[in-house]
Order: C-alpha cells, then sequence, then structure tokens
C-alpha cells in the first residue's frame, strides 16, 4: 500500500495548510493501454494529467470549460470532454486519446477519412474531432438518437449528413471544416460497418453499453448539450 | 495527387503534416518540454480605469508552490515596442477591464491558477466610457488609417448628385465586436540560456516577433530564437506579438527557468485583440438604368486609449464600383476598451458588409435585379486613383454564381415563399480583397541524390503554407514534393513577412520561386553539389518594389438561401455557394478548405457572433464559446465554392492572388439579402439573431 496515497485529500486541518502544499492523490491511469501511476494534485483535470503529467499533448486545451470540444477523449469508450474530468475520478477506466488510435496496421480509419477529406486545417480542433466521431460512430451504432433522428421510436439510427452534423456539434471547428468532416465521418462510418461486418476491427475501446439499457437515461451527446 | 509524382502548381496535394495533426503528434507551443518550467496566469483588472493602489502579493506569496508574483512594482522595464498592449506591467495606470495587471509564476498549472485567482487588488476606479456611437464627442479622424489608406477622400459633389438621383438610399449597417477565437488560445514557452532567448509561441509570424522581443526587452537580434512549427488558427489575432509572449518572456527573465503562459478563452476576449465594432453611414445615389452617381461611405470606429488602431472600414468602397462622385471618411472614438486588432479581411469584412447591404437596399428601391445592379457598376479602371486593375473578374463570378445558383428563375418578391414554418429567400452579394505581396527571403539548398532543403519563414497556421510552399519549389527545381524538405517558422530563417492579408503565400513564395531558379540555373550552368549540400539564398525587395502599379484585388461572389423559422425567427442557411476569382489556384485541397471556412466564418458573422457589451461593468460579457456563439457543425448545410481560372501575370510569379480572407468578404450581406427576401424584413445590425426578426414576422397561420 505504499503507493495508495501520498496526502489524504481529508478535511483534516493539517493537510491543508500551505506548508503541507496542495492535496494529491496516488493514482493509476489507464491511458492507451498502458498503466501510469501518478501523484496527481486533486484539482487537476484528466486533460492537464494527460498533457503536463504524461506529455500526451493530442488531446488540446481550447476553452477548459466544456464548451468547445477539443479536448475529448474516450473514456471506457465513451467521448467525454477531458477538460470537466479530475483526473482523480478517471482511476479504474480506460482512457484512450489520439495518440492511442492508430495501432501496428496503421491509421485510425478516422483519422485516415480527415486526411483524405482535408477535413482540418490548423489541427487543433482535430484529435478532439477525431476522438468525437468514434464515440459517435459506436453511439449511432448502439441505436442513440440525436435531435436529428427522425424518428426515435425505430431501432437503428440511419447516419446521413444531417445525424452526423448533428452529433458533431459540440466539437468546434474555427478553421470551418465542417464541411469536410461530415463526409469524412461518413467515410469512417461506412468503413467501420464493412468491418463489423467481417469482425475484424473491435480493438480500439470497448463497446458503448447496449441500447435497450441506456436509451432514456444517457444523453449521447454530452457536448452539444453545453452549447 | 500523391506528392511523388511530378509537380504541379494547383494539384490538390494532402498536407504535408497531416499526419502528425491527426495522431496528436504536432506540438503547438505549449507543449514543449522544458525542465523546471514555470506556469505563468495573469491577473486581469476588475476596473475600467484608474489606478492600482495595492496588491496583496504577501498572501499569494505564501502559497506553496507560487514562486512569483510580477506586478507594476518588480517588473523589469521595457522599451517601446511600438504597441502600447504590449508595455505590460509598466505602471499603476489601468487602461480597460481585463488589463493585466500581475502575473502569477508558480510550479503547476492548478497552483497558478488558484493563486492568480487569490491575488487581491485595490484600485481608485475613474469611471469609465466604453460604448462606440456615431456622435460620441471623442470621435476624431486619425493621421491615417490601417494600411496606410487616407482616413477621407473626396471626388466630385456628392450632395448635388443625391439632387438629381433617380434613387438613392441612405442608411445605417453595424457590426459588433467580433472575436477571432482561434482554436488554440494564445501560448508562448520562453526559456533563457544565458544572453540566448528561446521562444515558442504561438505566432503568425516568427520575424516580427523575434524583432519586437529584442526590441522592448534589448536583447541582440541574433540571440532571440523565435519558432511557431504548428499554430492552431489566428485569424489576425496572432499577426503581431501579444501580450502573452511578452510576459512570458519577462518572466522567464526574473527567474532564470523557462516560463509557459496560455491564455483562458476568457482572457482572449481582452488580451487577444478582436475586430472592433463598426458603423458605418452609406448613401447610394443612382440613374434610373441604375448606375451608380454617388457612393457615401463614411464608418465610426473604436480604438483604445493606449493604441491606435483605425480599422479600413471604408476603403473598400473606394475600389468596388464606379462612381463620379464619391465620398469616404473614417473616424475613431478612443475609448476605454481592450485595443482592437486585426481579423479576418480587416476593413473589408465589416465595409464590405455595408456597402453590399447598400446595394441590396438599393435592388430594391429601384426594382433592378441585384446581380444586374452590381454588373452595370463595373468600373473600368480603379475608381479610385484611375489606374487599371491587374485583373477583375467580379462580373465573371456573379454570372457563373447566378448560373450554378439557378438565380434566373429567381422571383425577386419579398416575404412570399412558405415551406412548411419557413419563409424561403435567396440573396447575392459580392466580394473583394486586395492582392498584397510584401518582400521576403527564402533559401534552398540541393543535397546529394537529389534532394533539396527549402528554408522560408512562412507560418502554417492551416492555410496549408508548408505544404504550398513545397509544391512551389517542387515546380520551381522540376522534382517531385516529396524530394523537398520545408523548414518554415524559424526566426532564424531568412526573414518572412507574417501570414497575413492574405500576402503570405505570394510574399514567401516568391522568394521560394526565385531561390529555386537561381539554384536551379546553377546547377545546370555546372555548380557541383558537395557532400554538405549547395545552397543559395535570395531577397525580394528589389523585385517586389519593381512591380507595376496597378489596382490588385481578389473578387468573389456569394449566392444564399435563407430559410426563417416563423415560430422562433431563427434563421438557418441551406444552402451557400462561393464563387471567386483570385489568380492561379496553387494548391485545389487547401484552397477550397480555405475559401468554406472563410465563407463558414462570414455565416458565422451574418447569424451568430456579437460581443455583448456591458455599459455599467465596462466588458464584453459574453467572453467564452458557450456565450459567443460560432458556427457549429450543424450550422454548415450546403456549402459550395468554386473559383474562376484566372491568368494575371501582374503578380508574385505563382500568379495566385491570396485567398485567406476573401471568403468571409460579403458573406453577411448576401445572407441579410436573402433574409429580406424571405421575410421582407432588412436586417441592418448584425447579427441576424432571431429577436432582430420575431417581432416583425407574419403569422404562422393565414
Amino acid at each position: 500500500m505504499e503507493h495508495a496515497v501520498d496526502v489524504l485529500p481529508t478535511t483534516d486541518e493539517s493537510a491543508a495548510t500551505a506548508s503541507a502544499g496542495p492535496p494529491t492523490t496516488r493514482v493509476t491511469l489507464d491511458v492507451n493501454g498502458s498503466e501510469h501511476p501518478l501523484d496527481i494534485d486533486n484539482r487537476m483535470s484528466l486533460l492537464d494529467a494527460l498533457r503536463e503529467k504524461l506529455a500526451l499533448t493530442g488531446s488540446k486545451k481550447g476553452c477548459d470549460h466544456g464548451q468547445c470540444g477539443a479536448c475529448t477523449v474516450l473514456i471506457d469508450g465513451r467521448r467525454a470532454n477531458s477538460c470537466l474530468t479530475l483526473a482523480v475520478s478517471a482511476e479504474g477506466s480506460a482512457i484512450t486519446t489520439v495518440e492511442g488510435l492508430a495501432d501496428d496496421e496503421g491509421l485510425h480509419p478516422v483519422q485516415q477519412a480527415f486526411l483524405d477529406r482535408d477535413a482540418y486545417q490548423c489541427g487543433y480542433c482535430t484529435p478532439g474531432q477525431i476522438c468525437s466521431a468514434i464515440g459517435m460512430l459506436r453511439e449511432a451504432r448502439a441505436g442513440w438518437p440525436s435531435h436529428a433522428t427522425h424518428d426515435v421510436a425505430l431501432d437503428g439510427v440511419v447516419l446521413d449528413d444531417d445525424e452526423v452534423r448533428e452529433r458533431m456539434s459540440g466539437n468546434l471547428c474555427r478553421c470551418g471544416a465542417y464541411v469536410n468532416i461530415v463526409p469524412a465521418v461518413l467515410d469512417a462510418a461506412e468503413g467501420s460497418a464493412m468491418r463489423d461486418a467481417a469482425d475484424s476491427h473491435a480493438a480500439h475501446a470497448p463497446d458503448v453499453p447496449d441500447a435497450s439499457v441506456t436509451r432514456g437515461t444517457t444523453a449521447p451527446d454530452t457536448t452539444a448539450a453545453t452549447r | 495527387m500523391s506528392i511523388d509524382a511530378p509537380a504541379v502548381l494547383g494539384e490538390p496535394i494532402p498536407r504535408l503534416e497531416g499526419r502528425q495533426k491527426v495522431t496528436g503528434e504536432a506540438l503547438y507551443a505549449y507543449e514543449y518540454r522544458a525542465d523546471e518550467v514555470l506556469y505563468a496566469w495573469p491577473v486581469q483588472s476588475t476596473i475600467v480605469t484608474g489606478r492600482i493602489l495595492r496588491l496583496h502579493t504577501d498572501v499569494v506569496l505564501a502559497m506553496t508552490g507560487v514562486v512569483e508574483v510580477l506586478t507594476h512594482l518588480n517588473a523589469p522595464k521595457l522599451a517601446d515596442g511600438d504597441d502600447g498592449e504590449l508595455l505590460v506591467l509598466q505602471s499603476d495606470r489601468v487602461a480597460y477591464r481585463g488589463q493585466v495587471v500581475a502575473l502569477v509564476l508558480a510550479t503547476s498549472i492548478d497552483t497558478a491558477r488558484e493563486a492568480a485567482a487569490a491575488l487581491d487588488v485595490d484600485y481608485q476606479n475613474d469611471g469609465l466610457d466604453v460604448e462606440l456611437s456615431a456622435e460620441h464627442p471623442k470621435l476624431y479622424a486619425p493621421e491615417e488609417v490601417n494600411a496606410g489608406f487616407a482616413t477621407d477622400s473626396e471626388q466630385g459633389y456628392v450632395d448635388a448628385a443625391f439632387a438629381t438621383a433617380a434613387f438613392t438610399t441612405d442608411e445605417v449597417y453595424t457590426t459588433p465586436a467580433l472575436f477571432n477565437n482561434p482554436m488554440e488560445p494564445h501560448a508562448t514557452l520562453a526559456a533563457f540560456d544565458g544572453e540566448r532567448l528561446d521562444v515558442r509561441d504561438s505566432s503568425q509570424g516568427t520575424s516580427s516577433v523575434q524583432q519586437t522581443l529584442s526590441t522592448m526587452f534589448g536583447l541582440d537580434p541574433a540571440n532571440v530564437r523565435v519558432r511557431s512549427e504548428h499554430v492552431g488558427g489566428g485569424f489576425g489575432s496572432k499577426g503581431s506579438p501579444r501580450p502573452n509572449v511578452i510576459l512570458a518572456v519577462m518572466a522567464a527573465r526574473v527567474t532564470g527557468r523557462p516560463v509557459k503562459i496560455a491564455y483562458t478563452r476568457q482572457m482572449m476576449f481582452a488580451l487577444a485583440g478582436y475586430r472592433t465594432p463598426t458603423i458605418s453611414h452609406v448613401r447610394l445615389a443612382a440613374n434610373a438604368d441604375g448606375r451608380l452617381t454617388a457612393i457615401s461611405h463614411q464608418s465610426y470606429t473604436q480604438t483604445s486609449t493606449i493604441q491606435e488602431f483605425a480599422e479600413q472600414v471604408a476603403e473598400p468602397s473606394r475600389h468596388l464600383y464606379a462612381a463620379p462622385n464619391r465620398l469616404m471618411t473614417h473616424r475613431l472614438a478612443a475609448l476605454d476598451v481592450p485595443t482592437p486588432r486585426w481579423m479576418r479581411a480587416p476593413g473589408e469584412a465589416p465595409g464590405v458588409y455595408a456597402l453590399e447591404s447598400a446595394m441590396d437596399d438599393l435592388a430594391t428601391v429601384s426594382g433592378i435585379d441585384p446581380v444586374e445592379l452590381r454588373i452595370a457598376n463595373e468600373p473600368d479602371v480603379d475608381p479610385e486613383s484611375g489606374t487599371a486593375f491587374s485583373s477583375r473578374n467580379l462580373v465573371g463570378c456573379l454570372r457563373r454564381g447566378a448560373e450554378l445558383f439557378g438565380w434566373a428563375e429567381r422571383d425577386p418578391r419579398l416575404g412570399i415563399r412558405r415551406d412548411g414554418r419557413f419563409l424561403v429567400g435567396t440573396g447575392v452579394a459580392a466580394g473583394m480583397y486586395p492582392a498584397m505581396t510584401s518582400a521576403s527571403g527564402a533559401r534552398v539548398r540541393a543535397l546529394p541524390g537529389g534532394r533539396y532543403e527549402l528554408g522560408v519563414n512562412a507560418t502554417d497556421i492551416g492555410q496549408g503554407a508548408r505544404t504550398v510552399m513545397a509544391q512551389i519549389a517542387a515546380d520551381a527545381l522540376g522534382v517531385p514534393v516529396s524530394a523537398i524538405s520545408v523548414d518554415l517558422a524559424d526566426s532564424t530563417l531568412p526573414k518572412g513577412p507574417v501570414a497575413g492579408g492574405s500576402s503570405g503565400t505570394a510574399s514567401w513564395g516568391w522568394a521560394v520561386t526565385k531561390a529555386c531558379e537561381r539554384l536551379r540555373s546553377e546547377l545546370a550552368a555546372g555548380a557541383p553539389v558537395p557532400p554538405e549540400g549547395y545552397e543559395v539564398e535570395v531577397e525580394t525587395s528589389v523585385d517586389v518594389d519593381a512591380m507595376a502599379p496597378l489596382a490588385r484585388f481578389a473578387f468573389g461572389a456569394h449566392f444564399v438561401e435563407a430559410r426563417v423559422d416563423l415560430d422562433s425567427g431563427e434563421v438557418t442557411m441551406p444552402r451557400m455557394l462561393g464563387v471567386f476569382a483570385a489568380g492561379r489556384i496553387l494548391n485545389a485541397r487547401t484552397a477550397r478548405s480555405q475559401f468554406l471556412g472563410g465563407m463558414t466564418m462570414g455565416l458565422s458573422m451574418a447569424l451568430h457572433e456579437r460581443g455583448e457589451l456591458d455599459a455599467v461593468l465596462g466588458d464584453y460579457a459574453n467572453h467564452d464559446l458557450a456565450t459567443y456563439h460560432v458556427a457549429a457543425n450543424a450550422d454548415v448545410r450546403d456549402l459550395r465554392v468554386e473559383w474562376l481560372e484566372e491568368e494575371d501575370r501582374q503578380l508574385a510569379p505563382m500568379g495566385g492572388k491570396g485567398i485567406g480572407e476573401i471568403g468571409i468578404v460579403g458573406t453577411a450581406a448576401a445572407v441579410a439579402s436573402a433574409v429580406r427576401h424571405a421575410t421582407g424584413v432588412k436586417v441592418r445590425d448584425l447579427p441576424i439573431q432571431p429577436d432582430r426578426l420575431i417581432g416583425q414576422l407574419p403569422p404562422r397561420f393565414l
């Protein structure tokens, strides 16, 4: 247990004195399949832990308030704003960042589609867009409806331009690459549908929970909700 | 298009750094590592004007992890860098709300933020004057406006022309304070090694940052290195050094440790620059056939009390249309506000919005088709100077756009097209942006084995400079792009201008062309390539200065369809088309993206963006991305771009006019035109948010 806790984040007055410094907690973060034991300032966001502690700077800080989506990562396969996630609360979760998407076989299909469609310019929102797209495609495959879904009573979601625009609206792009992001995501959706059929590419993140369990209880697009 | 194929300018070659950007490997300024780095966090004033009486730094310095607090009492003195915004922590005076009054330096990002929030400051509060109006008592005529243009110009007799005109318009058009909001907040990492300063800055031009730092800190320029390898957008707000780089260097000097700083999104609204609110009083007079007899554009903008910034809002109205009687003026008020700065198409974006909205009003008043009205006023030569245009294809853009958009079938009547709960309409507007070129250096080195190293101090802010510079070099050398390695955005390279004013590609590219052509001819003449390579370096001042005195502009035409929700007043744009004439397009892939991006920002300007001034607090209240809305993915529907083949031999040798800004110019006027066509309501104050329309729409059920 020597690695468990450096300074207890308790109400103990002595732990809060200036000389003791800010309370930290020893946690182990599972990022891109690797375990990282870290002493984390309890105030630190997952985004800052990734960027400042682990040098995984692919996740970007655009607003630090969950308003732009540049920090989007996958936590247990679901997209999340890492700037709104405390690092200490991420222990026990499988975190996937943009650095963890490509494998020995090459780029993730969404990454490749972004290249093929020129779905980026300055590149700063791009890692968040890509992670968000991967999470979004899983949500759609799981049957989660969106504001653009014409009939939420039907099983399954037919991804079209409107669905992708709506589901990707939590990720802002000031360069204005939206017109290229939409077909890139649809390209990747087609590609991943074919791969699902071949059951050959399920390695990147765990699946989202079954649609019948989550529908109606969880907003599928939490990033968009802040807008 | 492969980078291994023989190079041809114009081919849609993918971005060379694309893989780095989609894998997260591309490093932006804040992301470089430095041992013992300190985190800097600015403290901003909570009053508008006055004096700092006391800073309670003792409390903050006692916090574990806080290393230093810089204030005007202990900060190093700076020399004037020709921008009052950069003279940070130099006095006890506060000139606007949000100005930097202290800088906290701490060993962690969380401690820095908390300590900055804990710093109490006592002020003497001297009040505020923050609201621009066309009647503001502080309005004055600056000596000149930005880019060296004349403040006022007058030809003929405007008032007399109005007395005899068949049709006239006389309206005021306004645009609010607009904020660039690149996705990457302004950031710097600065480190001293003895007298040598190494800076990573999120900037559109490292040469200017190096020059400013050398001047303000009294450093030998040879000891100052600034790099900006990847920049997360700028849109003008990183076109000159901003306070972040000064603060970082100051802190690195005082502490002897590397320092990094990033603005929060909220800080950007005070410390990054923004587009001034603009008020344009535009009067047009025309004959019965629609030909303009007078154009008057009188503009009113704001600057701060610490730096003059005079946006050239009426300047484009000097060039877009012919008319014998002309009056263009600029008046400026120095208010207690942050200093405005460049934002994508400064001058043109708000100025052409006003002029083109007035042309739409004239079309409505006269009953003349808005496309034909514009064509009828096409000038033979530049109306202001009388000089010839190097090329001018506005008419071609309008005709081609009308054809693609199906303009001929348009019913001009206002407010009559319903589709369920929506009113539907279409609109048009023209755009223009000057094609500028400035001097640049470049060097190129031939290596044994047929490889080439290109060094040019371009900055790739997302426009694709890295790729296009390689293409230009490959084209000039007659080799594939894959044979070129590009070194850019480093102040140790030959001096180059900023990525701004849609002039970067022309300016850097000319130097690249010149260097490569010289290298090619020297190699052809038998120059040997030693193991370390054979290098030539050039500079283009002589070439640029020798350009013929012509009027050089890119042109565009926007055609848009608007749907207005009768229940909510919300406007959506199902179709947008831009047709552009911008000389030779150097990379069809990145160019299309730039046009699309400009138009998307234009849509955003038309419908969403507005800095909400809180006149009591004296600040823009909506200073984040939840309350200052920029276009999101779902706002952008069927958005298309086409460009005309345009050969213009009076430009830099590649023949391109620059395309970074033309896409945003005119978009908002086209949207306003379409909204009027849909509803019969003309909105002259941007943005066209639901509250502008909802009270004036017809009933949903007739």
